[in-house]
């Protein structure tokens, strides 16, 4: 079992910015510099690696650029945000094994400055055709994000009656949060009138319900326990990690339910990997693609129950100085869209105590993602 | 059909159902040993993992499940075409094909109301199913 075998002992980040003006690779060399740098070790030290399998940077311009000279084991996760928490699942999983020692996980994009993923003209230029699930999707104009997890946002609120300002709610509480943040994106705080006036995008989702597109890159430094005990960091645990699908993932929006986030067994997993409960969990980061995948998370995580997502997040609940904080850096909406892997930056941090909005007493952070086709979540705590 | 966006590139898994739009049928893909209909339209039925398939004659009418109303235009070739709407519609139980809702005003829709299926041409030859409210 991987519970406690493995630590986070290095965060490193880059400046998120619409125009980051290097490559990917520079991005993606630069978080694992500063990464190492937090851990207190050589980038040298570094024996593993796990990508974002869509990321465009690889292992063997790591070992040339960023000087990752002694690898001996190399995976990778997919399917975007999902993958923010699988590649630490893959990282403890290799530790835990004895496959590597020393893992760094990352992820680099210039998603605002690139391919945006908004604008379908700047990744399908040229294309007559497309296969796979897009061709049963893009003829009738599902081209980006939006227009796919729209269709989740209104079967929620049909199956459960919940509100525009729910998701507006979500919102307030993650802007307020970067309001705090000074590597945040987005630091002017909005109200719920700024949500609700903000533009349709896809009905039901406003301007504001979406999350922002950004250069950067993040890295992440996991070790053995044992090691992380001998490095400046106060170790952060991984207490469990687990990974899922739904069925019928394929295109995503041809789910069995839209109202349910696909994330129901790795929920179950990632509690029962590391032997505690949502009643556990001081602090969430939660995949905030879309303000109501944040709903749908804290009911699929047994934080609420199924259907009263929208309520739960009222009333400043989710807000740092709630009853359960979430996405205290300001999340993909806010901070930056950099694949979920800031949110398990921020956890540490909290665990640490060094967020911007620390939260008093963290013991448990809860970190998930789930993009409706695969999801991933873990669980760290203190020493 | 939208104007301007890329077509379906059909491959041997899906080729049936694209040249049964041409000849204007929506063919569902159906498990020939277990019945079980799934979508998109792929090489095994992940029930039964049979990869005998039937390809039944799916009529309509459907039931809208969930839908959007596009106001923000993903690519420059919508931009005189928004706002449209995509809905997903129920074949079969559970299981349900994407298309726009033509001659529906956005503030109309409702869940589970019904829609029939058409065929539009989407040039080149080819058509395309879509749905419509009944008249």
């Amino acid at each position: 079992m991987i519970s406690r075998k493995a630590a986070i002992v290095g965060i490193g980040q880059t400046a998120y910015s619409k125009a980051s003006g290097k490559t990917e690779l520079a991005l993606a060399c630069e978080a694992i510099k500063n990464a190492a740098a937090d851990a207190g070790i050589s980038v040298a030290d570094i024996d593993g690696v796990v990508r974002y399998d869509g990321d465009s940077t690889a292992e063997a311009a790591l070992t040339s650029h960023a000087g990752l000279q002694n690898l001996r084991w190399m995976s990778s996760a997919g399917y975007g945000g999902s993958a923010g928490n699988a590649v630490i699942a893959h990282a403890a999983a290799a530790i835990t094994a004895g496959l590597a020692t020393t893992v760094v996980c990352y992820r680099a994009l210039n998603e605002r400055s690139g391919k945006r993923y908004g604008r379908a003209e700047t990744w399908i230029a040229g294309r007559a055709r497309v296969d796979g699930s897009k061709a049963f999707r893009m003829p009738w104009g599902m081209l980006a994000p939006p227009h796919s997890y729209a269709m989740f946002a209104r079967r929620h609120m049909i199956e459960y009656g919940t509100t525009s300002e729910q998701f507006g709610a979500v919102a307030v509480a993650l802007r307020r949060h970067a309001s705090r943040n000074p590597n945040a994106m987005m630091q002017k705080p909005i109200t719920l009138e700024d949500h609700q006036s903000s533009r349709m995008i896809a009905d039901p989702l406003h301007l504001l319900d979406c999350c922002i597109e950004s250069d950067g890159a993040c890295a992440v430094i996991v070790t053995t326990a044992d090691r992380a005990k001998h490095l400046p960091n106060a170790p952060v645990l991984v207490l469990g990690a687990a990974q899922g699908t739904g069925t019928r993932a394929h295109g995503g929006i041809f789910r069995d339910s839209l109202a349910v986030a696909e994330s129901t067994s790795t929920a179950r997993d990632v509690y029962r990997s590391a032997g505690i409960g949502p009643s556990d969990v001081d602090v969430a980061m939660i995949y905030d693609h879309f303000t109501p995948f944040v709903i749908f998370s804290l009911e699929a995580y047994g934080l609420c129950k199924p259907g009263e997502g929208g309520p739960f997040v009222e009333g400043g609940r989710i807000e740092f100085d709630g009853e359960l904080p979430v996405n205290t850096h300001g999340g993909n909406h806010s901070e930056a869209y950099i694949h979920g892997l800031p949110h398990v930056i921020e956890g540490v941090r909290q665990l640490r105590g060094t967020s911007t909005s620390q939260v008093d007493g963290v013991e448990i952070v809860l970190s998930c993602s789930s993009v409706a086709q695969l999801s991933a979540a873990v669980l760290l705590g203190k020493e | 059909m939208l104007e301007g966006l890329p077509g379906p590139l059909p491959d041997l898994d899906t080729q049936p159902f694209w040249d049964g739009c041409n000849e204007g049928r929506f063919l569902l893909p159906t498990c020939h040993d277990c019945g079980t209909v799934r979508w998109p339209p792929g090489p095994m039925c992940p029930a039964c993992q049979s990869e005998q398939t039937d390809w039944v004659d799916w009529t309509g009418p459907g039931k809208v499940y969930s839908w959007t109303v596009v106001h923000h235009a993903a690519h420059p070739a919508l931009a005189e075409q928004i706002p449209y709407i995509i809905a997903l519609v129920e074949v079969a139980p559970s299981v349900r094909v994407l298309g726009n809702v033509i001659g529906c005003a956005p503030e109309d829709m409702r869940a589970d109301m019904e829609v029939e299926l058409f065929f539009e041409d989407a040039g080149e030859g080819e058509q395309l199913p879509n749905f419509r409210v009944p008249t």
